[in-house]
């Protein structure tokens, strides 16, 4: 695979958001609209204890991906209620077209006291072209199992032969804490199918081998069908030392398959690195792939997990 | 109206002095039956840890078959281990169900973990044991049933039955977090699953038994007995709004001819809060009804929701 970088395309101290959010915009996810790409990602508030809350917004680009026509100034989904999965945050949305409706599947983030976070897997409908979505229930559609004990969410969702699949990702371990360590995760991803899009049977297991060891923690994976052979994207990192150590941090990771089932890991061939110096010099995190126009690209943050804004790359050969 | 005629207090923790993990609270009785005693599986708690909360753990009691109020066992230790870090169950495992299964027994079992914004969540786990009940082995770190759309936090209560071949789990899940007295309580409704293997669960998705209590009413307990034709449901409850305040829990009652579809009538439950100085005169709580040589028996918490023990009612005449 190769890509070219077409550069930061969205940088968030100098957008509309910056009056109404503090900081980042996170997990771009593109819906190919009529005459826009519609890409939707997640920013933050800062609430009463100083904490952060994810919000979905969007932003619409022209087919040049250079000039921005639209962006939502409204809510586009509500954060759960009181005790709900998805009370603290939603991070990211993922559309999926599904008829004349667009499907989303949020990751919904809630608070715990002995680790950070939990989080699930929450449905939503758009019958606005994802101007606002209408949640199914107040709970999540996906969430812990036997096996896959906490922390199951980033889905993203495609019809592939007539089968939604879903890849996720689900915890694994959250580390004991040390003196000058809080607890850590190790996330991997996993894969789940559904006749609906609602209903889903995980296939329950690690499907993407570990290069960094065990610990190796994998996200926000993305996959398209080219010709015969599935492409996969992720993001993955060490489990430690992630935030401020380099070489540690999120890198692009890829795999592919035949049959969705079997994956064989091949970053090699990714066809994307970190730039030399600039936004994404330090870390690539979050990617989303979509078809436009013929052409494939894909969406990511760069350095500080997309406090700053995210880019654009184009695939020039597979 | 049944007729339930009190036979006393079987078990007090807080008589218990050489097991720190049992310092007091013997909630959530649940029975199997061996040929020579009567295990009774309960829920209890050790002092408030150093954030000034509790954990719980379950246990069990064996006994006498001839004479219940002869306890001749205690478990050495907890049946199950609390979860690793971050797990649904790391702060607790109460209340547990058991039942047979060939030569293993099952239990599932509430996990509770702690939370931000209210003060727990809970979802149910499942653990074997092959030592005869003694210890129970979880199958993996993760929960049995969790959280759906239309059960979006606080499943619990989890009592595991088994008809016409086939397995039902009763259980509650929660509905709202009501903000009562500013702080929030949870209002929970009794809910069913079913299963051929015990593993993979197929949700009803209702609420079995209409509210009769008042507003957001928390149902919880859904103990299911079969007698007579009939299936006949025991179960408890509070309201959020006055949770904190009254000391009370109330005993109500539903019957069904096919488990899906409940009749209340709580006119019929037929057993009250003692009068005088007695370890159950404020509340009754977390009804089980078992049957043991052709008598029917109910045991029930008492004050405090159990922290002082359990006790034991004959039903006189017949479930129908």
């Amino acid at each position: 695979m190769k890509w070219q970088k077409l550069g930061q395309i969205f940088e968030f101290d100098k957008s509309p958001f910056s009056d109404r959010y503090a900081s980042h915009a996170q997990s771009p996810q593109a819906l190919v609209l009529e005459d826009r790409v519609r890409i939707f990602f997640s920013t933050r508030k800062i609430d009463k204890e100083h904490k952060f809350l994810s919000y979905v917004q969007y932003v619409d680009y022209a087919p040049d991906f250079k000039s921005i026509i639209g962006y939502s100034d409204h809510e586009v989904i509500p954060l759960g209620d009181l005790g709900c999965f998805d009370e603290h945050g939603i991070f990211p949305l993922s559309p999926t077209k599904a008829g004349n409706k667009i499907y989303g599947y949020t990751n919904g983030i809630a608070r715990r006291v002995s680790v950070d976070v939990e989080s699930g897997i929450g449905f939503a409908v758009s019958t606005d072209n994802g101007e606002t979505f209408q949640k199914l229930g107040h709970g999540p559609i996906l969430s812990a199992s036997i096996n896959e004990p906490f922390l199951v969410g980033d889905a993203f969702v495609q019809v592939f032969d007539g089968q939604f699949h879903m890849f996720y990702i689900f915890g694994k371990k959250w580390s004991e804490p040390t003196e000058d360590q809080a607890p850590e995760r190790v996330y991997k991803i996993g894969h789940a199918t559904s006749a609906d899009g609602i209903n889903w049977q995980k296939t329950d297991g690690f499907i993407i081998a570990d290069k960094v060891d065990e610990n190796e923690c994998q996200a926000l994976p993305t996959v398209i069908k080219i010709g015969k052979r599935y492409h996969m994207y992720f993001c993955y990192r060490h489990m430690a030392g992630f935030r401020t150590e380099k070489g540690k941090g999120y890198r692009l990771g890829y795999a592919y398959s035949e049959d969705l089932v079997k994956w064989t890991r091949d970053d090699e061939h990714a066809g994307i690195d970190l730039s030399e110096d600039g936004w994404d010099s330090e870390m690539m995190c979050y990617p989303n792939i979509f078809e436009f126009n013929n052409s494939v690209y894909l969406l990511y943050n760069g350095n500080n997990f997309g406090k700053y804004g995210f880019g654009i790359a184009k695939l020039v050969k597979e | 109206m049944f007729k339930w005629n009190k036979l006393g207090k079987v078990f007090d923790p807080t008589a218990i002095k050489d097991k720190p993990w049992l310092h007091e609270y013997a909630q959530a009785p649940a029975t199997l039956i061996f040929d020579d005693f009567v295990r009774v599986y309960f829920s209890c708690r050790p002092k408030r840890d150093s954030q000034g909360q509790f954990v719980s753990y379950s246990a069990f009691l064996d006994l006498d078959r001839k004479d219940l109020f002869k306890i001749v066992n205690i478990a050495d230790e907890p049946i199950l281990k609390l979860g690793k870090k971050g797990c649904f169950d790391e702060f607790g495992t109460y209340p547990v169900s058991v039942i047979k299964a060939g030569d293993e027994i099952r239990a599932y079992y509430a996990g509770w973990t702690r939370c931000s914004s209210v003060p727990f969540n809970t979802a149910i786990g499942f653990a074997k044991s092959v030592d005869q009940g003694r210890t129970f082995q979880k199958l993996g770190d993760g929960p049995v049933l969790s959280f759906s759309p239309e059960e979006p936090f606080v499943l619990s209560g989890p009592k595991i039955r088994r008809f016409n071949d086939k397995f039902y789990l009763f259980y509650i899940a929660g509905k709202k977090w009501v903000i009562a007295n500013e702080r929030p309580e949870i209002s929970h409704k009794i809910r069913l699953a079913t299963s051929d293997d015990g593993i993979n669960w197929a949700k009803h998705n209702k609420d079995l038994v209409p509210d009769s209590w008042g507003k957001n009413e928390s149902q919880a307990s859904p103990d299911v007995f079969y007698a007579n034709g009939k299936y006949h449901m025991f179960f408890c409850g509070w309201v959020p709004a006055s949770f904190r305040e009254t000391k009370s829990r109330k005993i109500g009652y539903a019957s069904s001819t096919d488990l899906m579809h409940w009749t209340r009538d709580d006119s019929k439950v037929g057993i009250e809060i003692s009068e005088g100085d007695a370890f159950d005169n404020e509340m009754l709580a977390y009804p089980h009804v078992f049957e043991l040589d052709g008598k029917i028996y109910m045991l029930y918490l008492g004050n405090e929701v159990g922290r002082h023990g359990f006790g034991l009612a004959e039903l006189e005449g017949e479930l129908k």
